[in-house]
């Protein structure tokens, strides 16, 4: 089987789903039944003690989903290490999903404080997966700081344009010796199927299933398209070329 | 007494613990994580520690995200 392991647990699934902004708890359960996902990212925030709504817990099967918490809203190391420790608190395994975001209008991943959240939640013993620039000297040191794996951006979150990043994932993905999963920015099936055909080893979407009238019919694409990007990966592409190269025999031809 | 509960000053009366808080605010202390004063608190922890004017509580819990 061709399987993935992140740290000590090994999984079937490459494709890990997010569970905001969807329309409702039940479009967000049938679209993760329906990519196949073992992995959900949650995040963390304020009761609205005027107001409690009912819990997102409740509705997400624990037996059959591992709760990846992140850390989203941290603007620097401190508060994700903050974050990291309540997810831990709440009685989720250590697993977090790293994300430092200062700035509001691309949320674009800010890498020194990332590696620095790194060091300190691998030292306290989270198998820790940072969001992360697709920056591969930022790579190496998240690898050498011991996080579990390396979540590279495809394009900013929630944007749905794409593997815009695809040169510098490669480079992470040709260098690394811990898997690779793209996060953010991946809107369509062919973006999953994209990265998987590159090397990626999984990615993560949420905005492109949750944004979109049938969720779960979108998850079940996602899963195609991470699938066969898989297996286009094993069997190993064919070469590109500039000119022209005749699929059909260039001999016998019925003219003079 | 006054308490700061996520950022916000509340009078709340009759209250021993933060046990005796969740329950007034009907929160279930499986679904929240509670921190006073800065502090990570377990959920064996709330009924042990009384609360005093000026305590700084947060609550938080899980909810969807990417």
């Amino acid at each position: 089987m061709d399987n993935l392991t992140i740290a000590d647990r090994t999984f079937t699934s490459r494709l890990m789903v997010g569970t905001g902004k969807f329309s409702s708890n039940r479009a967000m359960v049938e679209a993760m039944e329906h990519s196949g996902c073992e992995i959900v990212t949650v995040a963390l925030r304020r009761v609205d003690i005027d107001n409690p709504a009912d819990s997102l817990l409740s509705h997400i099967d624990r037996e059959r989903y591992l709760l990846l918490p992140n850390t989203s809203g941290a603007r620097n190391a401190e508060e994700a290490v903050r974050l990291a420790r309540l997810a831990r608190a709440a009685g989720c395994e250590p697993w977090v999903k790293l994300e430092v975001t200062p700035d509001p209008y691309y949320l674009l991943p800010d890498p020194v404080e990332t590696l620095k959240a790194a060091e300190i939640l691998v030292k306290e013993g989270f198998i820790v997966l940072p969001y992360m620039p697709a920056d591969p000297v930022l790579a190496r040191h998240l690898e050498e700081a011991g996080t579990a794996t390396l979540m590279p951006l495809g394009a900013p979150i929630g944007t749905n344009r794409g593997l815009r990043t695809k040169d510098l994932v490669s480079i992470i993905i040709e260098q690394a010796n811990i898997p690779v999963v793209v996060d953010a920015g991946l809107g369509a099936p062919s973006h999953a199927a994209e990265a998987m055909e590159l090397g990626a080893d999984a990615v993560l979407v949420n905005t492109a299933l949750a944004d979109t009238p049938s969720p779960a019919a979108m998850a079940r694409a996602f899963r195609k398209g991470v699938e066969a990007g898989r297996e286009a990966y094993l069997a190993g592409l064919g070469p590109q070329r500039d000119k022209a190269e005749a699929s059909s025999p260039l001999t016998g031809f019925l003219r003079n | 007494m006054i308490l700061t509960i996520n950022g916000q000053a509340r009078e709340i009366n009759q209250v021993g613990t933060l046990a005796d808080l969740l329950a007034q605010l009907q929160l279930s202390p499986e679904r929240v994580v509670v921190e006073l004063n800065g502090e990570i608190l377990c959920a064996d922890q709330l009924g042990a520690n009384a609360l005093s004017p000026g305590d700084k509580i947060e609550l938080v819990q899980f909810v969807g995200g990417g």
